[in-house]
Parts: structure tokens; C-alpha cells; sequence
């Protein structure tokens, strides 16, 4: 078990910049998930990590030694392909013992860490087959006790869940989780899909387009993003570009970009944070559990909107009302409190201060019209 | 550490780009400046005779030679496609025995099949006179010989191509592109017009290439059917023989340039147009024909065609167990034994040829499987500047008529080289082995890069983060995958080289005869029971070496083109 400190990597494939100056630190025994949307760069990290690509920039460090030029099979890390690259033409037993036979241990060694590590995936009753017999869940299981049998410093998940099907994503989310915490093992994870990350991860890395935006805790993440990509980025959000058009003893008002006359006014907002944020272009973000629906008007912050869309999903009822030009995402919880909505219904939805995020706007604006 | 990963794709490519060079870039280059120089230094004047000479003789021998190449095509054609349709769109009683029966004209070699023809259909052929007997004729009623004899074999003999071609392609349309015209309102006619045959393009444009260079390469047809119609790859042979190697090395350059030429036609013809299916096959809908009289009628024609197919095959048979001097002035041969295969393996000056041709390909052979697998790597796994250029390299020989293949070798090693340590190859035992595995180069190479193309770079990654060195992440995952495709690609490259005559006959010494001259020189004292028993050898070998391929190696034989 080691940490991992990444010391402004860069990587460049020609004059495509994969990955700008990344710096991180990931601690011993962390689950550590690189967060993205495809081509953002999380890959080609988790790859330099591994020693299949050498950055072009910075230096790679596990624990205290400097490992950044050191070739992948003197890494010690233990790998799990997104197609889980096991050797079609060896057993289970012959592809978890692989690692351990390079290592030159002795067959009977080899036996027992084998039969110890298929118990632990629960594949030890399939050691004989090949792996052609196993289905998708039962592969994924094998080529986790690959990487693990050979006691690796560091684990190494490269999308591991993205060729299951939805079911079995689940159980296999579980049972990494658990190998992850027996063996106490520093795991990063790569993945696309933000619910992966947020229930499985210790901390998050959030990547686009080779630029790291933000590094936190599922809940910082989620409830502190740090712009306006990350917050769309993970979980439903509105998104209201705004220009702020008076601020004073810490109430800001901000108007609506695209509609004149509607403004969104934030009272004790921090200081210091506003010195940061005010020469940048601004977004407000707010979840769409957190927009109040109302029959009447109710004060500062409250818009009246017309339901363009009503959609049951059980739980909740998911509103689409315009505002203005705007067409905002509202969810509210069956509770039964409400009256049936329908679409045409005029209503008024209020803003709540302590829930909207005032964020640097990074992306472009056909970016927000999903 | 980059440079070390770049170190070591030096490393591998130093041998393979050595190799390419000595034996493939360099003989060619020997081959134009040989054609450009006299005793006096540089002159074009072969190429002035070549154009210009008041006999002819060449000129005539190059329009030949396009001439019999395309109309080859056509009757390839012709034969091909209506059978893969046939055997892909119906279904009838004996269609996966008769498919199977279509492909067997590539178990005969050249020399051999040729052989047959002129003992089935020559002038005193057993075709022709069995129907003159029978129909009590005074004459026989048709021989083949000359163009008509050249272009009878080589439709038999590569129809095949598009045969195979075609068929996989047929199989891999999705039926639902079609399903999708009809349901759009498209006839019969136009969906084949507009939507079968243009996905079609691509297996009949490679097909048409194969059969053209082929024919253009064709030896062993005019060598002894060509009568006095000349064609150049003979007279590539001619020139030679009569010791005018200036002359010999024009005709090469220039039968070089035209199956070069034809190929990037092709090759442009092609690309214009991109026609990859986006979806997988799901194996074609065979409709089953109802109609009992036209099912019958298909069966008697399935049957009436494997014994035309099947005809060459038998003779040859037939022939090798005919003792060599009984059937001289009798219409027919009248006994039979086994006496030619018991002199075969009691002889020692009989057996000498069949050894000879099996040591020389096997050592061809097993050169080709160490420079073929390095190569393949090389080329589907590392990453280097200048990797077009080694892919052109590694198919010259493809490109490249035998013939020519074989005057490249005489050019550049009658005289000492570097490349071969200073000692003089033409008349030695060794310069068959290189022209047999200079030969095959293209054939080896590119079965190893499909079984590799196959293989994903993350085994070989996952074998690195394991903690496994390169060579052995090589020996224990890489060549056990791809094992299946490399064999299947060198025993065809061996069973070739066992039968090649073109080079062989070009470069062969008279101590060491390989099988295919022999054959040659029993064809000509009359000794047909004896050439025939060798070419039964030969068939057996193809046949043996299909059948591992198929059953073993889980290699289909069409695959195997």
C-alpha cells in the first residue's frame, strides 16, 4: 500500500494536450475516483500512473520514490482493463497465477494465494474453467483477483463496471467496495458515471477536457461545486447565467442574463469569496430539489412560471416550467401535499438563498442546452 | 524511458528492415539497373528493341499477355458470382456438399493442374477422344492448346477468387439492407442493382485483381500450352535461357509496371467509396426453392459441375497409376498398379526430388515464420516512422510476378554481395530456399498481422502490469494467441513452396531438383504415370495441410487466400 503524489503531470499525443498540468495527492488506502466525460483525460492519468504512457511534464511519485520513468512491470500495480484483458488461452487458475509465476514463487505459494483470492471474488469453484465459460460479472470477478492476488501497491480500475448491465453494475459496485476495504488497498477508480462515483469514491477528481476541475468529497462535490461544469456534470441542475448588477455590504443582486427585469438577490454573502468571483463571468446553479413550487407568490427571489412538461416518475413529480425564456427543472417529492399539477398550470417558484451557488461560468452556452 | 521504448523498436526493426532490404528492395533495384546498362554503360536500348523491334516479338507477348489477363477476369467472373449467389441465395438438396466441392481447384498446383488439362482436353486427350469413339466421329471434336487452352486452366483455376470473395461477402450483407429496399418499394432488379451489387464492389474489385495479376504472373499454363503464342512472363524465361539478361531484366521491369499499375487502379477504383456495412452480418436468409423441376434441375447441373471440377483431380490419379511405358500408342491406358509410388519411395533417384522439395521449403519455411512473426509484430504493434514504406516492402513480392521474383534473385546474387557474405548464390543449393521464402514473405506476414490485429493491446498490458517482461509477456500471452494464425499461414506458404515452379525452373541446379522439375523433366520423355504420381504427392500435401488449417486451427480454407 502506498500514496500516490502526482506533481503537474502533463501529457501531449502530438499537438493534442490530453492532460494539462495535473497536480494530486492521494493518500494511503484511499478510493480515489478521476470523474469525466469521455476524452477528458482521466484514462490517459490513470495510464501514466500505470507506465503505459510517460508524461511529457512532472514527475510521479508512490510513497517517496519517484517512479515516473520506472517501466509498468516494475510498478506493482494491479490493473483492471475496461475489457478485462484476461488471457482467453489460460484457465481462471492459470490467468489469477499469472502475476504470481512472474514473481517466481513456488507452485505450492502459488496454489494457496490463488485458492485465497478466487474464495474472496467467490469464484473458487470455477477455477478450472476458461475464461470463454464465464459470463460478464463472473470475468470482472477473475480479473480483480488477478490484480489483487499479486498484492499490488496500488489498484488500478479503469471503467470497470461499463460493459455489465444495470443489475449487475450494482452487486459488482458492492463487491469491489468490500475487496477494496479487506485488503485496504490505495485504489483509483475511473468512470464516467457519476452515481459510481459519488456512492463508491472516499474523494473525486472531476476532469474535463484534460483540465482537473475539482477535487473533494462526494458531498463537497455535489453540494460545493466548483463551477458551473462540475455542478451540471454531476447530478440535475438549472444553470441561470447572471451579471451582478449591484453589490453592497453583502447582499448581491444579479440579474437574469437573458431576461431583463428578473434578478436574484443573495444576502450575507461572503466577502472574500466575492472579491474572488466578481471580475469572472457568473452562473447561479440550483438543483432542481431544492426550486420551491408554490400556488401564490411568496416574496424575494419567486418567479411566476407556466408547467410546460409534468412527468410521475413515483417518487417525485419532475416539473418543467418556463420562466421567462427559461425553462427550469423542478422536482417535487410525492408527499401528496400539492395539487395535481398539469401542464399550463400557472405557479410561482421561489429561489431559497441557502441553496443557490453563485459559480464561475466555464462552459459555453450551447453546453447548457442538453 | 521513451527512448527506450524506441531503443528497442529499433531493435526489432533492424533485422526485419535488413532482411526487406537485401532480399526484396535490393534485387529489384539490381533488376532496373540491369535493364538500363550494356557493355558500354547506361543505354535504354533493350527497352528501344522492346517497343520498337520490326519482329514484334515482345509487344505481341505484352498484349498478350493484358489480354489473356482480362479476359481471364471476365470468364472468372462469370463462373464465380453466379455460383456464390447460387450456393448463398437458394437452398436445395447438396448445397453445402456442392459449395464445398467449388473450392477444390486450389488443391491443385499450377503445374500439376495444367498437366491434367492437357490429358483431359488436348489433342489426344480423354475428353475429346472418348467422345469421338462415342459418337463415332472421325475427328475429335474439340482440343484445347494455345490461348483457349491457357484460358480454359486459368478460369478453373481462379474462378475460385471470386467464388470465395463474393460468397463471404454475400454472407456478411445484412439482410436487413436489402429488406430495407423492399420495404421501400424497390423490385427484385433494383434492390440487385442498386443495393446488392454496389455492396458487392469491394470482393469483386479485389477478386478481379487477384485473377488479373495472377494471370498476368502465369507460368506454368503457356509454359506448356502456349504452343508458339508468346506472353511475357515466358519470354521473361526465354530471354533468360538464351543468356540475354539485359533483355531479360526489361521485360521484367515492364511486366513489373503493368501488374503494379493495375493494382493501384485497383487499389484508387476502390477507395473512392466507402462501403463498410455498419452493422454485423447475421448470416443471409437462403430461400429454399419449391418448385421441384427447377430443384432437380439444380442438383443434376451441382452434380454434372463436381464432376467437371473433380475431372482434373481423378486423372491426375488415374494417370500416376499408369507404369510408365505402357500407354504409348493405345488410346487408352490399359493397366494399372502402383508401381509408380513403390518406384517413388524405393528409388532413391526418384525420392531424391520429393526430399529435395521439402527440405528446401521447409527451410524457406521456417525463415518465413521467425521474419514473419517479427515483421507482423513490428508493423500491428509498434509504433515508427516510416511504417507505409515497410508495408510496401513487405508486399512487393506479392506484387511482383514469380518470374520476376525469380530474375531479381539471378541479377543480384550471380555475383558476390554483402548480402550474401561475399559468396555467389545462382548454382547453389541456397538461392531456391531464399526465392521460395522471398516468395512467400507477403503470404506469411499478413496472415500473422490478421491473427494479430485480433489481439488486444490490453493483454499485453495487463501481462506488463503483472510484473511480466517484455519477451515474456511475448512467449506466454502474445504467440500462444496467434499461434493458430501464423500456422495456418506458413504451412500454406510450405505446401506452395513444395510445389512453385516459376522461380524454381528459373534458378533450380541440376544436383538439386525440386518436384516441380521433374515434373517437368518426366513430361517430357513421355513419363506421365511418374509426373503424375509426384503431383498426387503434391495434392495430398495441400490437401493434408487444408485439413489441419480447418480442423485444428479453426482456420477456414477460404481464409487461407
Amino acid at each position: 500500500m502506498s500514496s500516490i503524489t502526482l506533481d503537474a503531470i502533463a501529457k501531449s499525443f502530438g499537438k493534442v494536450k490530453a492532460v494539462h498540468e495535473l497536480n494530486l495527492e492521494i493518500k494511503k488506502g484511499e478510493f480515489f475516483t478521476f470523474l469525466g466525460p469521455s476524452g477528458c483525460g482521466k484514462t490517459t492519468t490513470l495510464r501514466m500512473i500505470a507506465g503505459f504512457y510517460y508524461p511529457t511534464k512532472g514527475s510521479i511519485k508512490f510513497g517517496e520514490k519517484d517512479v515516473t520513468r520506472v517501466v509498468p512491470e516494475k510498478r506493482n500495480t494491479g490493473m483492471v482493463f475496461q475489457n478485462y484483458a484476461l488471457f482467453p488461452h489460460m484457465t481462471v487458475f492459470e490467468n489469477v497465477a499469472f502475476g504470481l509465476k512472474v514473481r517466481k514463487q513456488s507452485s505450492s505459494e502459488i496454489k494457496r494465494r490463488v485458492e485465497d483470492a478466487l474464495k474472496k471474488v467467490r469464484l473458487d469453484q470455477y477455477m478450472m474453467r476458461q475464461v470463454s465459460q464465464l459470463s460478464g460479472g463472473q470475468q470482472q470477478r477473475v480479473a480483480l483477483a488477478r490484480a489483487l492476488v499479486i498484492e499490488p501497491d496500488i489498484l488500478l480500475l479503469d471503467e470497470p463496471l461499463s460493459n455489465l448491465d444495470a443489475r449487475l453494475r450494482d452487486e459488482m459496485r458492492t463487491e469491489i467496495l468490500r475487496l477494496q476495504r479487506d485488503y485496504g488497498i490505495t485504489t483509483i477508480y475511473v468512470t464516467h458515471d457519476q452515481v459510481e462515483a459519488l456512492s463508491m469514491s472516499d474523494r473525486i477528481a472531476v476532469f474535463n477536457a484534460g483540465v482537473c476541475q475539482q477535487i473533494g468529497t462526494p458531498k463537497e462535490i455535489y453540494n460545493n461545486p466548483a463551477n458551473d461544469f462540475v455542478a451540471s456534470f454531476i447530478g440535475e441542475t438549472n444553470l441561470i447565467p447572471v451579471t451582478p448588477a449591484a453589490a453592497d455590504a453583502g447582499t448581491i443582486r444579479l440579474n437574469w442574463n437573458e431576461d431583463s427585469g428578473k434578478s436574484l438577490v443573495l444576502h450575507n454573502y461572503h466577502q472574500g469569496k466575492w472579491s474572488e468571483l466578481s471580475s469572472q463571468p457568473l452562473s447561479v446553479s440550483i438543483r432542481p430539489e431544492a426550486l420551491e413550487v408554490l400556488e401564490q407568490p411568496a416574496g424575494e427571489n419567486t418567479f411566476e412560471g407556466k408547467v410546460e412538461m409534468a412527468q410521475f416518475t413515483g417518487a417525485a413529480l419532475q416539473l418543467f416550467i418556463r420562466i421567462g425564456s427559461r425553462l427550469v427543472q423542478a422536482m417535487v417529492l410525492n408527499n401528496l401535499t400539492l395539487r395535481e399539477l398539469e401542464e399550463g398550470d400557472i405557479v410561482y417558484v421561489r429561489f431559497p438563498e441557502q441553496h443557490m451557488r453563485l459559480l464561475p461560468r466555464v462552459m459555453g452556452e450551447e453546453e447548457h442546452e442538453e | 524511458m521513451k527512448n527506450k521504448e524506441l531503443r528497442f523498436t529499433l531493435l526489432l526493426l533492424l533485422p526485419v528492415a535488413l532482411v526487406l532490404f537485401a532480399y526484396v528492395l535490393y534485387p529489384s533495384l539490381r533488376t532496373i539497373i540491369e535493364s538500363f546498362s550494356s557493355k558500354e554503360g547506361f543505354s535504354a536500348a533493350t527497352y528501344d528493341t522492346f517497343f520498337n523491334s520490326e519482329s514484334k516479338s515482345n509487344l505481341e507477348a505484352l498484349w498478350n499477355s493484358v489480354y489473356i489477363s482480362l479476359l481471364s477476369v471476365f470468364l472468372s467472373a462469370c463462373i464465380g458470382i453466379p455460383l456464390a449467389f447460387i450456393f448463398n441465395k437458394f437452398d436445395f438438396p447438396g448445397r453445402g456438399f456442392f459449395s464445398s466441392i467449388a473450392i477444390l481447384p486450389i488443391v491443385l498446383p499450377s503445374l500439376v493442374g495444367v498437366m491434367a488439362f492437357m490429358f483431359l482436353y488436348g489433342e489426344s486427350g480423354l475428353v475429346p477422344n472418348a467422345i469421338k469413339d462415342l459418337l463415332g466421329l472421325k475427328k475429335v471434336p474439340f482440343s484445347i492448346g494455345g490461348i483457349s487452352g491457357i484460358l480454359i486452366v486459368h478460369a478453373y483455376t481462379m474462378y475460385v477468387y471470386f467464388y470465395m470473395t463474393v460468397s463471404s461477402t454475400i454472407r456478411s450483407i445484412d439482410p436487413s439492407l436489402e429488406e430495407a429496399a423492399y420495404n421501400l418499394g424497390a423490385s427484385r432488379l433494383t434492390v440487385f442493382r442498386k443495393v446488392t451489387l454496389p455492396l458487392l464492389t469491394p470482393a469483386i474489385v479485389g477478386a478481379s485483381l487477384l485473377v488479373f495479376m495472377t494471370s498476368m504472373a502465369s507460368f506454368s499454363a503457356p509454359f506448356l500450352l502456349a504452343g508458339g503464342f508468346r506472353v511475357l512472363s515466358l519470354q521473361i524465361y526465354f530471354s533468360k535461357v538464351n543468356g540475354n539478361l539485359q533483355m531479360a531484366a526489361t521485360q521484367s521491369v515492364i511486366l513489373s509496371i503493368v501488374s503494379i499499375a493495375f493494382l493501384l487502379f485497383m487499389r484508387w477504383y476502390q477507395n473512392r467509396k466507402d462501403y463498410r456495412m455498419s452493422s454485423k452480418g447475421i448470416g443471409a436468409h437462403r430461400s429454399e426453392v419449391k418448385n421441384p423441376y427447377i430443384k432437380w434441375t439444380m442438383v443434376l447441373i451441382g452434380i454434372f459441375g463436381v464432376v467437371v471440377l473433380l475431372l482434373p483431380h481423378a486423372t491426375i490419379l488415374l494417370l500416376s497409376l499408369v507404369p510408365d511405358g505402357t500407354w504409348t500408342w493405345q488410346k487408352y491406358p490399359t493397366k494399372f498398379n502402383l508401381n509408380n509410388f513403390l518406384l517413388l519411395f524405393n528409388e532413391p533417384r526418384i525420392w531424391d526430388p520429393v526430399r529435395n522439395s521439402l527440405l528446401l521449403a521447409f527451410i524457406a519455411t521456417a525463415g518465413n515464420l521467425v521474419f514473419g512473426v517479427l515483421t507482423s509484430y513490428v508493423l500491428v504493434k509498434r509504433k515508427f516512422i516510416g511504417k507505409n514504406m515497410l508495408d510496401i516492402l513487405v508486399m512487393l513480392p506479392w506484387a511482383l510476378p514469380a518470374t520476376v521474383v525469380g530474375m531479381n534473385l539471378i541479377l543480384a546474387f550471380n555475383e558476390p554481395s554483402v548480402f550474401t557474405f561475399g559468396n555467389i548464390l545462382v548454382g547453389t543449393f541456397w538461392i531456391l530456399p531464399l526465392a521460395y521464402f522471398t516468395r512467400h514473405i507477403p503470404l506469411v506476414v499478413r496472415s500473422t498481422n490478421a491473427a494479430l490485429e485480433q489481439l488486444d493491446d490490453s493483454l499485453e498490458e495487463a501481462a506488463r502490469n503483472l510484473g511480466a517482461k517484455w519477451f515474456y509477456t511475448f512467449r506466454r500471452v502474445v504467440l500462444p494467441l496467434v499461434m493458430p494464425g501464423v500456422l495456418s499461414g506458413t504451412l500454406l506458404a510450405f505446401v506452395q513452396a513444395v510445389g512453385e515452379f516459376p522461380t524454381s525452373v528459373l534458378l533450380y541446379t541440376l544436383s538439386n531438383r525440386p518436384i516441380s522439375i521433374e515434373i517437368m523433366n518426366q513430361l517430357r520423355m513421355f513419363n506421365m504415370g511418374q509426373a503424375a504420381a509426384y503431383g498426387m504427392i503434391q495434392i495430398s500435401l495441400i490437401g493434408i495441410v487444408l485439413f489441419i488449417s480447418n480442423k485444428f486451427l479453426g482456420v477456414k480454407a477460404e481464409r487461407s487466400l
